[in-house]
């Protein structure tokens, strides 16, 4: 650190620190915004392509050598490093520990700053980055140098599955923010209206940090192929109307995609496909708006993968008609071919279920400490391998059902006879592949009902079968509402006009 | 963490929802599911949180525990739970014996293969009398999924479906029409038995069901209303 102290402070960088210094302490949330957005890429883009910024301590000086200012500057330090250079094993410790040091001052209360909720975003989500990355790094035993070895060994602390998992909690828990919603939703608080800022001159830190860290355990969970509890974690916010989640383009994206794959895993596709069919039309229409962020790569790489799922979740359970047209003319283009190569649930379609899942799904991770005794074995792969041989199981067991499918589109009545002569199958071979169907085209909600995923149904009676071809029932209660509720302000706009 | 010292007066529902991340509270949880297995009752979410547990301290885990849960979770069908679990254990550990055979058991249950899945149960009493209520879960399953898929079903598919027959089944099925609505009709071929009516063996019911607005969702519009 001696060496680097000494290294020469560019003036556009002293600059860069002064005046965020200036803007945190004055509150000043849109040049705080400004800088940490458009500013800091800037000067990334300038002057440190390919090298880190300067150290914390040579910079320090500028900026009263101030505690909670070191550890934020340290926060995007790191961030900066992890997105265009190598970290080294020391780096990536030592970046915990700076994670551990900024979250423990949030929860103790006494940051009295107000920051954009993409800066506090970027903050959970390159916590739960890094830590998926450190897990990957660690799991690759086979060419470790023995001083690694050593180092892992001796900061097993650093990374802790526990360690990452309890900051989140902890985040959430002091934060309050569960008993902030629900007060919110019945209009005592106004948290969503203010996108979590505090207008009242307190501070929006830990409140808005308490809100994502729901977001990140859902991701973290869903990471460990925890589904089921990782969309239990994001039960308090309610993701069919505008949040302070959607106020922030990444944050949006995150909780989309993790949901909708959660859901996928809990087959539950018809929830998938909807939430993805509204992420994907919404970024098809905004995405100009984002070219010139720092994240439009990543909005581009979500964007591909949650076609690739909403791919898997259509070919599965072929509800096209949730899916919007804009949406559809986009998937047809991207995947249309190959969908209708895995309908057919040959071979081949079993490779390409295989690819669209390794492609899109999210990077599991194994959180449990290495094995260092000899032969240090890579197992950076075995999470991945497990949820992909699980989902392909899943397809597997559902290999009949697109056949069943076809007949039954074209058949208002057929008798079990008749239908397993044309299947090719004995009688008591189609009554279990039409239960089949049954059971895996009703899923269970997260409230325990039984809720219909399929797109043609039926029922035997004694052995006959019936057709019900579910035509796509028009939601008017909510149309008339929402008109309902567009003519009242245009009543109250005309009460305005004062006619002369 | 500080919080151990206090778990006597915690139940083990609420260390799950206060403290879900502890490997402290690892050994409750064990005793949670034998005590779930005797009173035949079920956690999912405790459950969830053991196996979370193994995950990152695997030289804790217990294999007996583990098929606890994983028979338990097969009683919860149709809920997708025995999926939910085997994401959470490792393969290395699914590659056992007991393990195999409750896989083998969980995919005839899934592709309804009910005949298959009695005959290997059959096989493999000694794992899954472990656990008490068992037989009687997965008949639950089974009128279950009949019941989605029926309106009316011949006497020789529900005996082969839950796996009772005779006077056994007679029984049954006197007890059904009196406390669930079951109805037995008789034609050429013998018994047929009528499931109660819903919307998955009678669709046009749910048409209806499609357009219900929330109350929340009128609520909006009260001070338009008033």
């Amino acid at each position: 650190m001696d060496a680097a102290t000494s290294e020469l402070v560019p003036d556009s960088v002293k600059s860069f620190v002064v005046h965020m210094y200036r803007h945190i302490r004055e509150k000043n949330v849109y040049e705080i915004h400004q800088m940490y957005e458009s500013s800091f890429q800037t000067l990334s883009e300038r002057l440190f392509k390919e090298t880190a910024w300067p150290v914390v301590d040579a910079v320090a000086p500028y900026v009263d050598n101030d505690h909670v200012f070191r550890l934020l500057y340290k926060e995007m330090w790191y961030r900066h490093l992890y997105a265009k250079l190598a970290p080294t094993l020391k780096q990536r410790i030592d970046s915990f520990d700076n994670y551990c040091s900024l979250f423990q001052v949030v929860l103790h209360g006494v940051v009295n700053m107000q920051l954009p909720n993409q800066w506090l975003w970027d903050m959970v989500d390159e916590f739960v980055y890094q830590f998926q990355s450190f897990c990957q790094y660690r799991a690759k035993m086979k060419n470790k140098t023995e001083q690694e070895i050593g180092l892992l060994k001796q900061n097993d602390q650093a990374w802790n599955v526990f360690g990452v998992l309890n900051f989140l909690q902890a985040l959430v828990e002091k934060s309050t923010i569960h008993e902030i919603l629900q007060r919110d939703k019945e209009g005592l608080e106004q948290f969503t209206a203010n996108d979590g800022y505090d207008y009242n001159g307190g501070s929006n830190v830990l409140k808005v940090l308490g809100y994502f860290s729901m977001i990140g355990l859902l991701r973290v969970h869903c990471l460990l192929g925890d589904y089921h509890t990782g969309l239990n974690c994001l039960l308090p916010i309610d993701i069919s109307q505008q949040g302070v989640f959607t106020s922030v383009i990444g944050s949006h994206i995150t909780t989309i995609y993790h949901y909708g794959f959660a859901n996928l895993m809990l087959r539950r596709y018809v929830e998938g496909i909807r939430e993805f069919n509204k992420i994907l039309l919404y970024i098809y229409k905004t995405k100009q708006f984002h070219q010139k962020s720092p994240q439009y790569e990543q909005i581009l790489k979500k964007n591909e993968q949650m076609y690739a799922l909403l791919a898997i979740c259509l070919s599965l359970c072929p509800q096209v008609k949730l899916v919007e047209e804009a949406v559809n003319a986009q998937l047809r283009e991207k995947y249309g071919e190959k969908m209708s190569r895995m309908q057919r649930y040959d071979d081949e379609a079993f490779a390409l279920y295989d690819e669209l899942f390794s492609y899109a799904c999210p990077k599991f991770i194994t959180p449990s400490s290495p094995s260092f005794e000899e032969p240090l074995v890579n197992y950076n792969q075995d999470a991945y391998r497990l949820q992909l041989k699980l989902f392909l199981y899943e397809v597997k067991q559902q290999q009949l059902l697109s056949g069943v499918r076809t007949f039954l589109k074209v058949y208002s009545t057929i008798s079990l006879a008749k239908l397993a002569s044309y299947m090719e199958v004995d009688e008591p071979t189609l009554r279990t592949i039409l239960m089949t169907y049954k059971h895996k085209t009703h899923s269970v909600a997260a409230n325990g009902k039984i809720m219909s995923n399929a797109d043609v149904d039926f029922y035997i009676d004694d052995d006959m079968i019936h057709v019900i071809d579910s035509k796509p029932s028009k939601r008017y209660g909510d149309y008339f509402l929402r008109q309902i509720a567009k003519f009242e302000g245009v009543i109250t706009e005309l009460d305005r006009v004062k006619l002369e | 963490m500080g919080r151990e010292l206090e778990n006597e007066q915690y139940t083990v529902e609420e260390l799950v929802a206060v403290n879900p991340y502890n490997p402290d509270i690892l050994a409750d949880l064990e005793n949670y599911v034998n005590q779930q297995v005797a009173s035949q009752t079920y956690n999912l979410d405790a459950n969830l949180c053991l196996l979370r547990l193994y995950q990152f301290l695997p030289e804790k885990t217990s294999t007996q525990i583990v098929a606890r849960i994983l028979i338990k979770a097969l009683m919860a069908m149709p809920a997708p739970d025995f999926s939910l679990c085997l994401f959470l254990i490792p393969e290395r550990v699914q590659m056992e014996d007991q393990f195999k055979t409750l896989i083998i058991l969980s995919h005839y249950l899934e592709t309804a293969r009910f005949r298959q899945f009695w005959d290997e149960a059959a096989k493999s009493r000694h794992i899954v009398e472990a656990v008490p209520g068992f037989e009687q879960a997965i008949q639950a399953y089974a009128i279950h999924v009949l019941s989605l898929t029926y309106q009316k079903v011949p006497r020789s598919i529900l005996a082969e479906t839950i796996n009772i027959e005779g006077v056994s089944l007679d029984k049954f099925i006197e007890h059904q029409v009196e406390n669930s609505g079951w109805a037995v009709e008789n034609n050429a071929e013998g018994q047929v038995i009528i499931l109660p009516v819903n919307e998955f063996n009678h669709p046009e019911l749910k048409k209806n069901a499609a357009d219900s607005i929330p109350l929340e969702h009128i609520t909006r519009i009260f001070p338009i209303l008033s």
